[in-house]
């Protein structure tokens, strides 16, 4: 079965604040707050995991959850944070950028 | 700012998070800006490690947005380090400079550091007003050339224009050949006295029908860089600006300050770690305890809740709780109705 590979972008700032992360957009200073799950998928973006890993072994824990609903969810979250630009989506493995 | 901006900073000052900090890399500059309230010689900076030892404990403290300035940073050889080791722990950089050092190579090295955006002063579109500022001939050619290497690289940069008297007429010149070039433009009609204190560059202020006339000019109204927007939530119960609350400086030398215009030593970070300070100092705490219902004559200023008051600027004139008359001139250039600190003095 093919999968998912995500990774921050080199073009974020980010900092968690309380119970949220915070994302800054460099290219045109948008802010975007992530929740608790969105925040888990962050930070485990390192181009390398795949997206089905990093689901059952992060979220589903977190959310008792069952697999198959919890990689759906977020797959849609990640296209969504892509479509923003604040994180990259790959079929294959990304190296991760040394800013 | 956006209600998502707004809502994050209520939050960090709720949690006694510091959003924001300004650094100074370096009071040494290659420009002898007439207006200057720094001295430029080297009493000390923060060597590489101290910055990186800096750099992560701001990080740790929850310090999202940074701005590198000067003096001129660029100037410091280790800068571009300093810039990728910021990136690296994750801040949101932002740069201010005169683009002098800013050639084809330096803007593709920032570009490649993601850098948020980068301002460039520039005080006139007139080579003979921005060379006799700056007191640097072919300065003005140089400083463009650099935003036009940013703005090819595809990096945000902004004009900003210190309103003096030499310059006076030339800001819609300098807005036009930023919207020319593609960059933006904020034009800051504040003149900041000495930080030793002395205040004769206070005479370079614009005349006040100047003042009148751009705070009434539309082609600026919302670009005015008057470091703090006016209180807007809860009225007098608010706090005067973010200063110390959400946001800090830090000098070349490691002193912090709730900012850049506010000389009130809070601490040392080669004494302290910033956390300590940020937590501990009892300067911060003053600042954070005042409200805008505290001060004793602007409280009752028909002003209160609109007025741009820089507890900075009021407290390099005597008080951080008194008025600013660089302020009071501002509002009462705004409406034509006098503060209560005007109204006293007569």
């Amino acid at each position: 079965m093919s999968d998912k590979f995500i990774r921050r972008s080199s073009a974020t700032a980010a900092r968690a604040l309380g119970d949220e992360m915070i994302v800054l957009a460099v290219a045109d200073s948008t802010l975007f707050s992530l929740n608790e799950a969105a925040r888990l998928l962050w930070e485990a973006a390192d181009g390398r995991r795949p997206l089905r890993e990093i689901v059952n072994e992060v979220i589903v824990p977190q959310f008792e959850v069952d697999a198959e609903t919890a990689y759906c969810d977020a797959l849609e979250l990640v296209e969504q944070l892509a479509g923003h630009g604040i994180l990259e989506l790959a079929d294959q493995p990304l190296e991760q950028a040394d800013a | 700012m956006s209600s998502l901006a707004a809502e994050l900073s209520a939050k960090a000052v709720a949690l006694g998070v510091p959003l924001a900090a300004h650094l100074d890399l370096t009071y040494r500059c290659n420009e002898r800006c007439v207006h200057c309230y720094l001295d430029h010689d080297d009493h000390g900076e923060l060597t590489f490690d101290e910055v990186d030892r800096l750099l992560g404990e701001m990080a740790a403290a929850g310090v999202l947005r940074l701005t590198l300035s000067g003096g001129e940073p660029l100037l410091r050889t280790d800068f571009f380090a300093i810039v990728r080791r910021a990136r690296q722990l994750g801040f949101s950089v932002k740069l201010k400079s005169n683009g002098i050092m800013i050639r084809e190579a330096e803007a593709a090295a920032l570009h490649e550091l993601c850098l948020e955006s980068v301002q460039i002063s520039i005080y006139s579109h007139r080579a003979e007003v921005h060379d006799a500022i700056t007191k640097v001939k072919g300065s003005l050619a140089r400083s463009l050339a650099a935003a036009r290497f940013l703005i090819g690289q595809g990096l945000r940069v902004n004009f900003a224009t210190v309103l003096m008297r030499d310059n006076a007429r030339d800001y819609p010149e300098v807005q036009a050949l930023a919207h020319a070039l593609g960059a933006g433009f904020t034009l800051d009609p504040t003149i900041t006295p000495h930080l030793n204190g002395e205040r004769s560059i206070l005479a370079l202020n614009v005349a006040s029908d100047d003042l009148k006339r751009v705070l009434h000019d539309e082609r600026v109204a919302g670009r005015l860089e008057e470091s703090c927007a006016p209180p807007s939530d809860d009225e007098l119960d608010a706090a005067p600006c973010s200063a110390g609350h959400s946001a800090c400086y830090i000098s070349p030398y490691g002193e912090v300050y709730p900012c850049v215009q506010f000389p009130l030593a809070s601490g040392n970070i080669r004494d302290q770690s910033f956390s300590a300070i940020w937590r501990n100092s009892p300067q911060l705490a003053e600042v954070r305890a005042v409200r805008i219902r505290d001060l004793p004559v602007c409280s009752s200023c028909p002003h209160a809740t609109s007025c741009t008051r820089c507890p900075g600027l009021a407290y390099m004139e005597g008080s951080l709780r008194g008025p600013s008359a660089a302020d009071c001139e501002k509002s009462f250039a705004r409406t034509g109705i006098p503060t209560a600190a005007m109204r006293l003095r007569h």
